[in-house]
């Protein structure tokens, strides 16, 4: 078949040819692309790869997970913190379709992952058999690439060629589904070549000079030039890249929720977050800048608010990976198609030195009136009780900005975005695209199981944790060292929000009652705390922090508290409210 | 305005691209006129030929998105006047209509049909054209009895196109050369640059 070529270069070739089983050439894949860890669950359907598992525990780690979705989700975490390719192993039917919200969430928010899932028997397929669903048609708009093995010869260069697909150009998820007979089957094993080409497939193009010169000359001539960027900075590891191009040009640069952390929230260009909630001077001066230079980003509709009022003004320079990104919602000045990694140090040479000290002014302005209107009362509240805002600021304090932060969805995951001070990249790890309440804890997991030296800590709320509590069994039973934060309004905080602004107060069942978390963790043996009061909080999180191995602190704030500010929905992104 | 596109794309020959480029026209809820699959002018290459109504920008972005498809070699989209297309239709009549009423002949032979298979009760004609020529003989031909009646997808041929002979050596290429490499806003710098 065309597809299966793969031309290479670097191969691992055995002497002789060495016969081994279908299942065992997937782990010898894993072992050759670099795999530690694998999240899974077992199951009839995938059961001869965990026979063969059985073997291979000295050189890879499996995690037994409670649930495909939090095997899916942990592979997200170490993916997005360690910045490999993570590998899930899932059994077929039940198994595969719980696999699914997070391939979608993969997809959206571009996250590298290799997922396995088991398969009946080749003959069975199409019959209704036990636990057979056509897991490769259910997960094609979720998955980057995926692909059904009936024949185990197969198996070690459709490997290959998944982690390449997962991990390069605009990386994403991709599903490898395996019948069982190809799991047993005999193959005569040669090595393993890993994928570098396939012919239908272009990671990333040559860079044209002529976008760079002109992108660069509207840089050069703008007055009010405006930096977006997202994850595509982390994603290409072009950091320094970026900060080079920043500092040359003097450039106010705002994040995306899923860029936060490629640029330290400290440094003086940082001119803070974008989007719905984001901060006040970059969502007003969006309509204001004459040179929009959006960098790994993709313009989504929490970014841009009313698209036929968003930076009309403005002459749009565009940089991504995915050519079909640019130009998809904002019409497009110069195109700049390529790898930031390449494209930026181009760029950083051809731009003047400058410092466009006047308008960053301008953004302090804001700034300054944001301070006033939201942000003083959110860190400093004069209310007994706390609010979320005040519950960062302190964790910030004790972590000095080294952790890394893992947030569900909602409430709580805006005000960590917004307050939330980060000093290194990959440290910000939370579901932008898909808003997948439920991803928190286990993404939390697999964050600490990708980056084991540094201190992960999760901001959840009380609705998304209930999601997916079953996972605290995973970390019992890995004595996986995750710090918990339940940020406890007792609501469903996000949906209040937009009911009590734009439903009259309509509470439509957003009042969700939850057990004694402290008395759930206790039962996984994990240490707790509960508290209500704000003379406690120093001392809780200090206490948390300091705790070997995972801690679980609730910590119940303003019932009725909003996240302001706020671009209504079908509002232009300056007419964001503060209140 | 709305208006009729030829979607051409090259693809690899793999189970499962079919519905990987179906849903990319669902997810948006467009509908498909007409679908053709087909092997291309080059060895081992697949040609989708997709006819759907739709803007311009629509068209394009929809283009972008297909040739994100891992075993996408290259999306086209064209207008009508771009390409040179066939439809092919097949009608069923009975016999003893054709045999008895001049008339009928007639028409046929107006319509440039021929006949593929007579049997004494029915015989088949064939016709190739455009969508509106081949309805035009559908109504004419439905007060003598039409049995059944079927019609083909699009095929097209794009005017301007090349072929791919060449450019599939560029993809076969490890390296990706400078032709491959194709910018879409490369061509249009004037339209681009002028603000």
């Amino acid at each position: 078949m065309e597809t299966l070529e793969i031309t290479n270069k670097t191969v691992a070739l055995l002497p002789e040819p060495i016969s081994i089983s279908g299942s065992q050439a997937v782990l010898e894949a894993f072992v050759a692309e670099g795999v530690k860890t694998i999240f899974g669950y077992p199951g009839g359907a995938i059961m001869p790869i965990y026979d063969a598992l059985y073997d291979y525990h000295d050189q890879l780690e499996h995690i037994l997970v409670r649930h495909e979705q939090g095997a899916i989700h942990a592979a997200q975490g170490y993916a997005r913190s360690s910045g490999k390719v993570g590998v899930v192993f899932a059994t077929s039917g039940p198994g595969a379709t719980n696999l699914v919200t997070g391939l979608a969430d993969a997809m959206i928010d571009s996250t590298p992952v290799v997922c396995v899932t088991g398969q009946v028997f080749a003959h069975l397929l199409g019959t209704d058999a036990f636990q057979e669903i056509d897991v490769i048609n259910i997960t094609s708009p979720v998955t980057k690439w995926n692909y059904q093995v009936t024949d185990a010869t197969e198996i070690p260069h459709i490997l290959a060629k998944a982690f390449y697909i997962a991990r390069t150009g605009r990386p994403g998820p991709v599903l490898i589904d395996i019948t069982k007979n190809a799991q047993l089957q005999k193959i005569e094993y040669t090595g393993y070549k890993p994928c570098e080409h396939i012919r239908s497939y272009r990671p990333k193009p040559i860079i044209r000079k002529e976008f760079i010169q002109e992108a660069a000359k509207l840089i050069n001539e703008a007055k009010k030039p405006f930096v977006l960027f997202g994850q595509g900075i982390i994603l290409g590891e072009a950091e320094k890249e970026f900060k080079a191009f920043i500092e040359k040009g003097g450039l106010p640069a705002a994040w995306t929720v899923l860029g936060l952390s490629a640029l330290p929230t400290d440094h003086p260009l940082n001119v803070g977050m974008l989007g719905m909630h984001g901060n006040y001077g970059p969502n007003v001066l969006t309509n204001d800048c004459d040179v929009m230079i959006a960098i790994g980003m993709r313009f989504d509709d929490r970014v841009t608010g009313r698209l036929d009022k968003y930076a009309k003004q403005a002459k749009v320079i565009h940089l991504d990976i995915d050519p079909a990104e640019i130009g998809k919602n904002v019409k497009v000045t110069v195109p700049v198609w390529g790898d930031c990694k390449e494209t930026l140090p181009l760029l950083t040479k051809l731009i003047d030195k400058k410092d466009h000290t006047e308008w960053l002014q301008t953004f302090h302005e804001y700034t300054q009136k944001e301070i006033d209107a939201v942000i003083h009362n959110e860190l400093n509240p004069t209310s007994a009780i706390m609010t979320m805002g005040e519950v960062i600021k302190e964790l910030n304090t004790l972590t000095k900005g080294d952790a890394i932060i893992v947030t569900d969805v909602g409430q709580h995951q805006m005000v960590a975005c917004r307050y939330a001070k980060f000093n290194q990249s990959k440290s910000n790890i939370t579901s932008g695209g898909l808003g997948t309440m439920g991803f928190g804890l286990p993404a939390a997991i697999g964050a600490k199981m990708g980056a084991p030296e540094r201190t992960v800590v999760e901001v959840v709320g009380d609705g998304g944790f209930q999601m997916t509590i079953q996972e605290l069994g995973t970390i019992m039973q890995y004595k996986t060292d995750v710090k918990i934060i339940i940020l406890n309004n007792q609501f469903l905080g996000m949906v209040r929000q937009w009911q009590e602004l734009f439903n009259d107060k309509r509470y439509s069942f957003v009042d969700i009652q939850s057990p004694d978390f402290v008395q759930v963790a206790k039962g996984y043996g994990i240490a707790g705390k509960s508290i209500k009061d704000r003379k406690d909080l120093k001392g809780a999180l200090q206490e948390m922090l300091e705790h070997t191995g995972s801690f679980l602190l609730e910590v119940f704030v303003g019932k009725e508290n909003n996240v302001f500010p706020m671009v209504p929905q079908g509002c232009s992104v300056s007419e964001i409210r503060l209140k | 305005m709305k208006q009729e596109f030829t979607i051409t794309v090259y693809t690899e020959n793999q189970v499962g691209l079919l519905n990987r480029i179906a849903i990319i026209f669902s997810r948006r809820k467009i509908n498909i006129e007409s679908l053709n699959v087909s092997p291309s002018e080059a060895e081992g290459i697949h040609r989708f030929t997709i006819v759907i109504s739709e803007y311009e920008e629509v068209v394009h972005k929809l283009c972008r998105q297909i040739e994100k498809q891992v075993e996408v070699l290259k999306a086209y989209y064209n207008t009508n006047d771009e390409v040179v297309w066939q439809e092919l239709a097949l009608y069923k009549v009975p016999t003893e209509v054709i045999a008895e009423k001049v008339k009928v002949e007639r028409l046929l032979r107006e319509f440039g049909a021929r006949a593929v298979a007579i049997r004494k009760d029915y015989t088949v004609f064939e016709t190739t054209g455009h969508r509106e020529e081949i309805e035009k003989l559908i109504k004419a031909l439905e007060p003598y009895g039409l049995i059944e009646f079927v019609r083909s997808a699009r095929v097209a041929i794009i005017k301007t196109s090349t072929g791919f002979h060449e450019k599939l050596k560029e993809f076969d290429e490890e390296q990706p050369g400078e032709v491959l490499v194709e910018n879409e806003f490369l061509n249009k710098q004037d339209e681009v640059f002028t603000m």
